[in-house]
């Protein structure tokens, strides 16, 4: 279709004897010249003398949905007004989709209206927003809670594969990144420790600063940190899209229950598997300093062993595997309840997947804090 | 009205080494309402898939107004298919735009309208596929019939040349489904549009088709052509028939198909 060459696509309208004649001629295309019509409404509305509208289309040109909808305008117009409309001095085709476009009539109460709301009543809104979130939290965990227990006493079941799926997806896969980012977290802490502690030649104690930090605290916060990125992520992605699919609502339908068919084998996986990574990451971190210290600061391989294994006890790996099962169930809990919470469109996926990811490592930090706390006051 | 719009030629096409259809050879004409039929999964989609530029086809070639959809590069393939529009068998709709946005999304990306026109447009369209007043909703708020109708109303916002549809009454009630074929036919007399259709429903397929292909799942080629009251009335092929009087048992075979053909 090519830009209309006649321009002169306007409504002449001639009133004869109280019927208005509206005469179109020319191009009615969409990418051409669009029409003012105003004139010709404001006239339908507020002349009294119309009784009755015809349309002349012996100049009418090429058309589409433009026209239509003109038309469909001045149909308004003139049924408001109750003006009579000859409809069959239009054009077949026209007639045709005109009676198609009023053939169903608007569903009643089906449009939806918008109103401004004020900041006040916003501000109000947003806090029983909040409430209602913590309120969905609560349930969630507690329908959790209720389905453990029935899998453990074993009225539920899971697909043990799907089990084994899981721990597959969330432990040897995520070896790799895990040991990239604990090799180079035990580097970093061997370099700050340096700075100080080489002032006073002692850099042999670089290798306690490793040790404990690593396997008390960035071990089990990098993994954690890692494996939210990673698993809860794809965990609230996963189940998202299985509500977009219509998939939860089927496997509720074969009366499996979704929670234990698809969350607690989740859960358990990353329950399982997160003190595990953590270990694993507490002795990449202890490579990475010793690599550092060795190396670059004049410590033997012998006596950097020998400090680390002096430094770190028992107690302290065991503080931070508790710790890293403790954010392995908030991330295993956070990814399963934004995916289960997910509304039913591909933004909202996202949505999820991005709630899982900044819930969790808020609620990783907190629960961080206060473990470190208790560890402090009670003096392990 | 009797010059070609699309030429299939030599096609084949395949899932890697899956062949799916073979040596498909039809053409469709200007103004025609060509439809598609088949068994399910004997690669109806498929086919559509091809024919709008969204597979590539293991040989042969697709021709509009005698121009290679394959050998042209992407330019010239946005360029052919600039004037069609497609619904999709599962819609299609984006989940994150309501109907209103995703009916217009066609609108304003080709043409630059006033935004009260675009909304204008828009209405009319979804009432004319009997949505009016759902502008707000959003896909997921639909049933499946509806989000069907929408995705209908969004392939013709920009009144096509040529419109594909993938099973557009499936999902609806008889009087709908009626309505859909009336829109139809209308969209063809007054837009002198080309319309591919692929659809299961008999009674669509007799008001609507003038023209269509068989294909046929086993020997994984069209196995019939031509305007399905014909096909009813002469063909001889077991297949084409039992899916054109639904399976019927042969003696009650004659009788339907004395009285489709006389209608
Ligand atoms: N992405 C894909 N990869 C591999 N095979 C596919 C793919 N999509 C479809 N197929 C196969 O191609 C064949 C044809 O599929 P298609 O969707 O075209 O069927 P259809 O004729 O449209 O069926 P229906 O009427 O049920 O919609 C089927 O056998 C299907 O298994
Ligand atoms: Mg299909």
């Amino acid at each position: 279709m090519s830009v209309s060459e006649n321009p002169s696509n306007q409504f002449r309208a001639n009133l004869q004897h109280g019927v208005l004649e509206i005469d179109m001629s020319g191009d009615w295309l969409l990418d051409g010249v669009l029409p003012v019509s105003d004139a010709l409404l404001t006239r339908i509305r507020t002349d009294k003398t119309i009784t009755g509208i015809r349309f002349l289309t012996r100049d009418l040109g090429r058309w589409d949905s433009l026209l239509v909808t003109e038309l469909i305008q001045i149909l308004d117009c003139a049924a408001k007004q109750s003006v009579d409309v000859d409809k069959a001095s239009l054009p077949v085709a026209i007639q045709g989709l005109l009676t198609l476009a009023q053939s169903v009539p608007e569903r009643a109460g089906a449009r939806r209206s918008y109103r401004s709301v004020p900041w006040a009543e916003a501000a109000v809104a947003g806090l029983a927003h909040i409430g209602l979130h913590a309120k969905k939290m609560l349930t969630f965990v507690g329908e959790l809670a209720i389905s453990m227990v029935s899998v453990l006493s074993g009225k539920q079941r899971f697909r043990h594969r799907d089990l084994w799926l899981c721990i597959q997806e969330c432990g040897p896969s995520a070896l790799p990144i895990v040991s990239l980012v604990s090799l180079l977290v035990g580097l970093i802490l061997a370099f700050v420790g340096a700075l100080e502690l080489s002032l006073f030649g002692a850099q042999i104690y670089i290798s306690n600063l490793v040790s404990l930090g690593m396997t008390r605290e960035m071990g089990g916060l990098m993994t954690a940190i890692i494996m939210s990125g990673r698993t809860g992520a794809a965990y609230a992605a996963q189940l998202g899209a299985m509500h977009v699919n219509d998939e939860i609502d089927a496997l509720k339908t074969m009366n499996l229950e979704p929670m234990s068919f698809l969350v607690i084998p989740r859960m358990f996986a990353l329950i399982l598997i997160m003190p595990l990574l953590c270990l694993y990451a507490d002795l990449m971190g202890m490579v990475g300093g010793g690599l550092v210290t060795v190396s670059l600061f004049d410590v033997s391989l012998t006596e950097y062993l020998n400090r680390s294994a002096h430094a770190v006890q028992l107690k302290d790996f065991l503080v931070g595997f508790v710790k890293c099962s403790v954010f392995g169930v908030l991330i295993a809990l956070s990814g399963c309840m934004r995916g289960m919470q997910c509304g039913r469109s591909a933004s909202a996926v996202g949505d999820a997947a991005t709630s899982a990811v900044v819930t969790s490592i808020v609620f990783i930090v907190i629960a961080d804090s206060v473990m470190t706390i208790i560890c402090n006051r009670v003096g392990i | 009205m009797d010059s070609v719009c699309i030429k299939v030629q030599n096609l084949s096409m395949a899932y890697d080494d899956f062949v799916i259809q073979r040596n498909l050879n039809f053409t469709i004409n200007r103004g025609d309402i060509f439809v598609i039929m088949g068994g399910s999964g004997c690669g109806k989609s498929t086919l559509l898939r091809h024919m709008i530029g969204l597979q590539r086809p293991q040989q042969g070639d697709i021709l509009y107004n005698g121009q290679s959809l394959w050998q042209a590069d992407s330019a010239t393939q946005r360029r052919i298919l600039q004037r069609a529009g497609v619904l999709f068998q599962s819609g299609g709709l984006l989940s994150s735009m309501t109907l209103a946005e995703n009916v217009a999304l066609p609108i304003t990306q080709v043409l630059q309208l006033p935004t009260k026109k675009v909304s204008e447009l828009v209405a009319y369209k979804l009432a004319l596929v009997g949505l009016a007043g759902f502008e707000d909703y959003y896909p997921a708020e639909l049933s499946g019939g509806m989000q069907k109708r929408a995705g209908l109303a969004r392939a013709m916002a920009l009144d096509p040349e040529i419109l594909f549809c993938d099973e557009p009454s499936a999902g609806l009630d008889p009087v709908s489904s009626k309505l859909l074929d009336d829109l139809i036919l209308n969209l063809r007399d007054s837009l002198s549009a080309t319309i591919i259709v692929v659809t299961h429903e008999l009674a669509s397929i007799f008001a609507i088709a003038n023209n269509s292909v068989f294909l046929d799942t086993e020997t994984r080629t069209m196995i019939a052509a031509g305007p399905p009251r014909q096909l009813l009335a002469e063909s001889t092929d077991p297949k084409v028939l039992n899916f054109l009087t639904r399976g019927q048992t042969s003696t009650a075979n004659s009788t339907i198909r004395q009285g489709v053909a006389n209608e």
